[in-house]
């Protein structure tokens, strides 16, 4: 597409900023900026980057699932609610149903893809607006997770403290966690499916236009209610994670999540409006978000909530500069 | 009959009786209403005492949402303008003092207004998409209350003050600024051509921009409506629980609000609004939640029913649900759907 509107007497920096991946590359710049700023100014050991993703392996789970849905220009706001109950269903099932971890984890896979997969439906067959019909999950699930215990729910299962203990290592002291691997391997199935496979493309097709999609023959009906169920899936997937990460399933864990995960996604450079962007960009942003906490914890003097007012100045800078890439989106149109 | 099951307010003023309706068996005085104190009370008074800052914020949302946009910000706008005004209360000497009350509201909605400007800054003259840009200031506002606050709950003695949340005339004070509010909105929207512009810019702003519409002005404007509204709202709870809690005010009031206001009827599309819709559909969530705790749904399910009714809502409203609920009892065929609206899959083109 862009090549065939790129005339040759367009400039270079023209073709640069008509670029789609420009966006993922001034992230990946800004992460290397401000990493090597922090890694000047604290003077960071090597664990650090890798504890980057161990920190934040859900996230990353969690924001690739949005990253589906926001390529087909809908949102999910039910992440942070799907992750608070799958924790606490696999904390019920195996702490007091006695169920087997594995089969527990499935179970919990199945629902989470299950909750998607019907609130895809809601959306596409009843026409019910993608904000309203995944807020009625947020309410839902956090609700379900409520009634299932009201108190946290700590799981003392041997596998569990085994799993989550354990360090893959990486050479030298430094180690990954088996979340962070998890997340890795999130990315790259999402990365290949996304790039490499038919419904990948049908991703980007919907949300590049759903009519044209539509009228090419696609299934549009199929891809819409496949990405929420991929969304659930995700979900529930951060939620078995953060287990791992708290070894413990609480009513209240995840709450606001879902921000977290579209702030992280836009900040890798997805549009909004669907049709554009990629994975990686969201790995990133969760990188670059979960720098931000790091680098703030570090100063020691500046209060939590610099981290808030922090990552909406990023957001915002992101944005403008989105503005700047998109207007060419807005002079073809 | 017909006329009046067609009419856009139907739907919302049928579920809001029959919510009502449906508390008379657990609570027989449901719907008296008493004078104590010199004060109005009842379960219809305390649903309105609790529902008017959510109103409030969905009378400010409709209009947003008619243009196309939406605000995430507003949670957050009702912590700064709480924050900001007991923040100015606690450094007085004289708390009771009506001049420095006046000051601190004047200092928080002035405030409201500059963070609505932000937003229809953002939106209008930028050309953010809105949900982004007031993501922008949901995230780091209430890093802002927080900031005014220094992290603690700011409590304040002020009577004056606790009116604006409390009582005036018997009756509570929300109701006062909930009847101004409707009756400016609906002055200013239906008596002029400013819902019609509202709603042409919503419909279609490059359209209507190319009609001579000032459609970026009438974007900001309805932001800074929002937020000042919201300002109101963040007010009205700050003073009825006498603190300003950074954290907890206003949290997920959005969600709500944006909630309410398609219950009501507006379609988050734009172009379309219905300000008694929104009021009703407030009501709706309000009662919704006062008959949770009236019937004695125990409370850990509170969450689990909301959710149940408000989808069930939803696809009442859903025309396509309606039509394939009612298929079977209708003898006339139905009229035939719209080409985008088929579910069969068609055949799959291999790539």
């Amino acid at each position: 597409m862009t090549t065939l509107s790129a005339s040759p007497a367009v400039s270079a920096a023209g073709r640069l900023l008509r670029d789609r991946r420009l966006p993922v590359v001034v992230t990946l710049a800004l992460f290397l900026v401000m990493y090597a700023w922090g890694g000047y100014r604290y003077s960071f050991d090597a664990q650090v980057a890798p504890n980057l993703l161990v920190n934040n392996c859900y996230l990353v789970v969690a924001a690739v699932g949005a990253t589906f849905v926001i390529l087909t220009g809908g949102i999910d706001l039910s992440i942070g609610s799907v992750i608070g109950f799958s924790g606490m269903l696999l904390a019920q099932l195996v702490v007091v149903e006695h169920v087997p971890l594995a089969v527990a984890s499935l179970i919990v896979l199945f629902v989470g893809t299950l909750g998607g997969a019907l609130m895809g439906c809601m959306i596409h067959f009843y026409k019910v607006q993608p904000f309203i019909a995944t807020l009625t999950g947020l309410f839902l699930f956090r609700g379900l997770s409520l009634v299932l215990s009201k108190q946290a729910i700590s799981i003392n299962e041997p596998t569990v403290s085994n799993l989550a203990q354990y360090h893959i290592p990486l050479g030298g002291d430094v180690f990954l966690s088996v979340g962070a691997a998890v997340a890795l391997l999130t990315v790259l199935v999402a990365v290949v499916v996304l790039h490499f496979s038919r419904f990948g493309r049908r991703v980007y097709a919907v949300g590049g236009s759903e009519q044209s999609a539509l009228l090419m023959g696609l299934p549009v009906a199929r891809t819409k209610i496949t990405v929420y169920a991929v969304s659930g899936f995700c979900s529930a997937l951060a939620g078995l994670v953060f287990v791992l990460y708290i070894q413990s399933g609480d009513p209240l864990h995840g709450v606001g999540m879902e921000l977290d995960a579209i702030a992280a996604v836009v900040i890798g450079g997805t549009l909004l409006t669907g049709g554009t962007g990629y994975v990686l960009g969201s790995l990133l942003g969760v990188l670059v978000l979960g720098l931000i906490k790091t680098i703030i914890s570090d100063e020691g003097t500046l209060s939590s909530w610099w981290i808030k007012i922090f990552t909406g100045v990023l957001l915002l800078l992101f944005i403008l500069l989105q503005r700047v890439i998109g207007a060419r989106g807005s002079a073809r149109s | 009959m017909s006329r009046v099951v067609r009419h856009h307010l139907f739907w919302p003023a049928a579920i809001l009786i029959a919510l009502l309706l449906f508390n008379l068996p657990f609570t027989p005085n449901f719907f008296a209403i008493h004078v104590r104190n010199g004060h109005l009370y009842g379960s219809l008074v305390s649903i309105l005492i609790f529902g008017t800052p959510l109103i409030l914020v969905a009378l400010g949302m409709t209009l947003v949402i008619a243009t196309g946009g939406i605000d995430l910000s507003v949670g957050a706008v009702m912590a700064i303008a709480g924050a900001l005004a007991c923040w100015y209360i606690s450094r007085q000497p004289d708390q009771n003092s009506v001049g420095a009350v006046l000051i601190a509201v004047a200092l928080a909605l002035a405030a409201c207004v500059l963070l609505g400007l932000w937003n229809g800054f953002l939106v209008a003259r930028i050309g953010v998409q809105p949900i982004i840009a007031t993501l922008v200031l949901m995230v780091a506002g209430r890093g802002i209350a927080q900031l005014i606050t220094g992290g603690f709950i700011i409590t304040v003695l002020s009577k004056p003050y606790a009116t604006i949340g409390g009582y005036a005339f018997t009756a509570p004070t929300g109701v006062f600024i909930v009847t101004l509010a409707v009756v400016a909105m609906l002055a200013l929207t239906r008596r002029t051509a400013l819902g019609l512009l509202v709603e042409s810019v919503g419909g279609n702003s490059e359209a209507s921009r190319l009609a001579g519409v000032r459609a970026r002005r009438i974007k900001i404007m309805v932001y800074i409506f929002c937020a000042l509204l919201a300002g109101i709202a963040g007010l009205m709870n700050s003073s009825n629980l006498s603190d300003a809690d950074a954290n907890h005010a206003g949290l997920w009031i959005e969600l709500d609000a944006i909630l309410a206001v398609v219950i009501g009827g507006t379609p988050l599309t734009g172009g379309r609004f219905s300000i008694g819709g929104s009021v009703l559909g407030a009501l709706i969530l309000q009662t919704l939640k006062t008959t949770i705790f009236t019937i004695g749904i125990p409370s850990q399910a509170n969450m689990v029913f909301e959710a149940a009714v408000v989808i069930i809502v939803c696809l009442i409203q859903s025309p396509d649900f309606r039509r394939r609920l009612m298929a079977p009892f209708r003898s006339a065929p139905p009229p035939p759907a719209p080409a985008a609206v088929s579910t069969q899959e068609p055949v799959e083109v291999s790539s």
